[in-house]
């Protein structure tokens, strides 16, 4: 009964008595590496350069970081798809929804109290002067 | 008599589900719990992006991203923190298979690379404070070193925390109690080194290119 199957704690990496197919320990942090150098190389690249369209980078950059987020969590954390780690995964994305509504929520508030802000509707101005 | 019949006669092929196998290994527990605070920990760390962002181009006339901001320290930073995230990955192989010089080897790289990112970010806060632009200077200047010094602190707190689990190792051994602690740790470590991929991106990148 000692090999019951339990949940996956964060961090741990697949046994390889549960999955044969699994790639060994070290070999999968040494993917993760060159895979996050290589996404790290292009973030910078993307900054400085003059070849690309100057509006496409924030974004460009921003779905680089994102998937580079996305390496560390697989390749680091070992987060994965497998039924042992979805509590791991279900407590991830309610954290990643938190962040995505405290940040995107707070930038379009502010964006469009600053709009006011700048602009005035013209409405009220007019109607004061005709009285 | 009749109950150990009774555990016999379970097939052994067929394991129960993680849900019927009853209470989980503490590690298991640990573990979990661990990643609950580091989640929260980036939801905080999500207040502070956003507030970052919404004052970014409120310099109230003093020196904006582009003029403060070095790319060279930059890249050296981020490569001295991902390559102690690996590291820190090979120290966590090594404790598993209970290797003393190993973990030790490991743990004194993660230490000293995350040590040149403290001391690299340090000089680039005295350089800018040097400069005028310290924290009182605009909101910008404020959300920035909040942001970037809320990291720096975790980094502080993570290699204060490093330095106490390897004298725990060295006095108590590789205790399932200090294995767990080391669990947690490494967690810790690669979620700040997450972090710091958010940072660098929308901070130093974003921040540079026009």
């Amino acid at each position: 009964m000692t090999e019951a199957r339990y949940d996956r704690a964060p961090g741990d990496r697949p046994s390889r008595e549960m999955q044969a197919s699994a790639p060994s320990p070290l070999f999968v942090y040494t993917t993760g590496l060159f895979l996050a150098l290589l996404l790290t190389a292009t973030s910078f690249w993307a900054a400085n350069t003059s070849l690309l369209w100057p509006g496409g980078v924030a974004l460009g950059l921003a779905v680089l970081a994102i998937a580079q987020m996305g390496v560390h969590l697989v390749f680091f954390l070992h987060i994965t798809t497998g039924p042992e780690s979805t509590n791991n995964v279900l407590a991830l994305a309610f954290g990643v929804l938190i962040v995505f509504v405290v940040v995107a929520g707070s930038m379009w508030i502010m964006a469009d109290m600053n709009q006011n802000m700048l602009m005035p509707s013209p409405a009220p101005m007019s109607m004061q002067m005709q009285h | 008599m009749n109950i150990s019949v009774a555990i016999d006669s379970v097939p052994q092929d067929a394991l129960p589900s993680a849900s019927e196998a009853g209470p989980a290994p503490k590690r298991i527990v640990v573990a979990y719990g661990f990643w609950i605070f580091l989640l929260s920990d980036i939801v905080m760390f999500s207040a502070l992006f956003a507030s970052y962002a919404v004052l970014v181009h409120h310099t109230a006339g003093g020196p904006t991203g582009a003029q403060l901001f070095n790319q060279g320290t930059v890249a050296i930073e981020t490569a001295c923190l991902l390559v102690s995230s690996y590291t820190c990955g090979l120290m966590s192989l090594a404790i598993n298979s209970r290797r003393y010089l190993r973990t030790y080897l490991g743990a004194l790289i993660t230490f000293a690379l995350g040590a040149a990112f403290l001391t690299l970010e340090i000089r680039e806060f005295a350089s800018m404070i040097a400069i005028g632009a310290t924290p009182e200077r605009s909101a910008f200047l404020s959300a920035f070193f909040t942001l970037v010094g809320c990291h720096g602190l975790h980094v502080t707190l993570g290699l204060i925390w490093l330095a106490v689990m390897m004298l725990q190792v060295a006095v108590m051994g590789f205790d399932a109690t200090v294995q767990r602690r080391l669990l947690c740790f490494s967690l810790f470590w690669h979620a700040l080194d997450i972090v710091w991929v958010g940072l660098f991106t929308v901070v130093y990148l974003m921040g540079v290119s026009p």
